[in-house]
């Protein structure tokens, strides 16, 4: 049932922008709208393309912030998500918890 | 067409909440009428899905609507979550699901978490149901309010409510105060209101101390029922008293008590048919969105925002409900 939901309403997680938009909406209170422009706005696309998966599987591999696919060499985990934190703005828990246990 | 006329006027009875619009309504037929088996919305009208019971959804049985795949490990569950379905946000979540038993494993909970958080990108909550019941004879410590009304002892009924919500919030604070260390990255209080109004305010007290503890945190108040049952009815939250409360209100109580998004639930009635539930359930939420400042997510399961009542849930229903409550209720999120 959840699979038919994200399947039918989803915005499609890392496959597209879908974990982006949650970030402003779990961060900043950002209704679905306005989480979606400011997305868009640091993406530089139109919010319609947010959802757009040739798009944004390049885009995501070209700003380092992980794709859906398994591709060697490219940033995975908590390092796309350091990239997420500078691309929109935000600090994020579990990257300010892994840079805290850094001796350097 | 009928019958989403007379659920919709039963929302609106029962929630205080306005009539749909002449163009909702033919709107929301064609949708039901459309001949598809999968119905989703239209490009650009998609929404964030946040779920709860997380990643153990693979490995419990029919109880918990599990498909029983024992050998799945948890931190693959997570991934495939992420990067087999897309989902937008990932849950972690113990068995049992509720405080009082994570409480003592929150620990094993922690090292968990830590290890996968490390592996996946979306939002990665933890999630538990304040489940206030276990804290309640036969179960837990505290003699039963329920079988204290039944004898008319209604002073010491609330006053065991009160002792159970106090015990519920300092778990919370202790489990929340735990993971806070380790750089959780938000909590989801699912299924809270289950035992009344007393666990309403407990939990609207837990994630204002989780909001103190960790003033990043992304936090999810999710409800178990439509209305707050008043099994004590006297209990307040700044000022409010919460026994009868709608969506629309429960909303602005999470928000004052610091949660980031409320997740929004109707009742389906079983005794009626799948336009009369949607129509009802729209109407309600649809009050709740326009009034809410802070994102509203419907829950939209078995049994809840249309959706019927049966172990396995007929496809066509949840695309259906889903476009609906985007389209006409203007929901945040699934």
């Amino acid at each position: 049932m959840a699979v038919a939901h994200s399947l039918c309403s989803g915005m499609g997680g890392i496959r597209t922008a879908g974990d982006l938009v949650s970030r402003m909406e779990l961060s900043k209170n950002m209704k679905i709208g306005k989480a979606k422009e400011y997305v868009a706005k640091k993406l530089e696309v139109d919010p319609f393309e947010l959802t757009n998966e040739g798009l944004m599987r390049e885009m995501r591999e070209d700003l380092g912030i992980g794709v859906i696919t398994a591709v060697p060499g490219i940033p995975k985990g908590t390092t796309a998500k350091m990239n997420i934190e500078s691309l929109l703005g935000i600090k994020i828990n579990s990257c300010e918890h892994s840079r805290s246990m850094l001796r350097n | 067409m009928d019958e989403i006329l007379a659920g919709m006027a039963d929302g609106a009875d029962a929630a205080d909440a306005p009539d749909l619009t002449q163009d909702d309504i033919e709107r929301m037929c064609d949708i039901i009428c459309d001949p598809s088996n999968i119905v989703g919305v239209e490009p650009g009208e998609q929404v964030i899905v946040t779920k709860d019971g997380g990643e153990f959804k693979f490995s419990q049985d029919s109880g918990g609507c599990g498909v029983g795949i024992t050998s799945i490990s948890r931190a693959a569950a997570v991934q495939m979550y992420e990067r087999a379905f897309a989902f937008d946000t990932l849950e972690l979540g113990w068995m049992d699901y509720s405080f009082k038993p994570l409480k003592t494993v929150v620990y094993e909970e922690m090292v968990t978490y830590e290890q996968i958080v490390e592996t996946v990108i979306p939002p990665f909550m933890y999630g538990a149901m304040p489940n206030m019941g276990l804290y309640y004879a036969p179960d837990g410590q505290f003699r039963n309010p329920n079988d204290l009304m039944r004898v008319s002892n209604m002073e010491d009924s609330m006053e065991q409510s009160e002792l159970a919500a106090e015990q519920l919030v300092g778990d919370m604070e202790y489990i929340t105060g735990q993971f806070t260390k380790i750089g959780l990255e938000g909590f989801d209080f699912d299924t809270t209101g289950s035992a009344g109004d007393a666990e309403f305010v407990a939990t609207l007290r837990g994630a204002e101390t989780y909001r103190k503890q960790d003033p990043n945190a992304n936090i999810i108040i999710g409800m178990s029922s439509e209305s707050i049952l008043g099994l004590h009815g006297l209990m307040e939250y700044k000022g409010y008293r919460v026994a009868g409360m709608y969506p629309a209100e429960q909303a602005k109580m999470a928000e004052l008590s610091g949660a980031n998004v409320f997740g929004a639930v109707v009742n389906t009635n079983s005794s009626k048919s799948f336009p009369w539930n949607v129509a009802r359930a729209t109407t309600i939420i649809k009050k709740c969105t326009s009034e809410a400042n802070i994102p509203v997510h419907a829950n939209l399961g078995m049994g809840v925002g249309g959706i019927p009542i049966c172990e396995v849930v007929p496809t066509d229903t949840v695309g259906r409900a889903g476009k609906i409550l985007i389209e006409l209720a203007h929901i945040d999120g699934v």
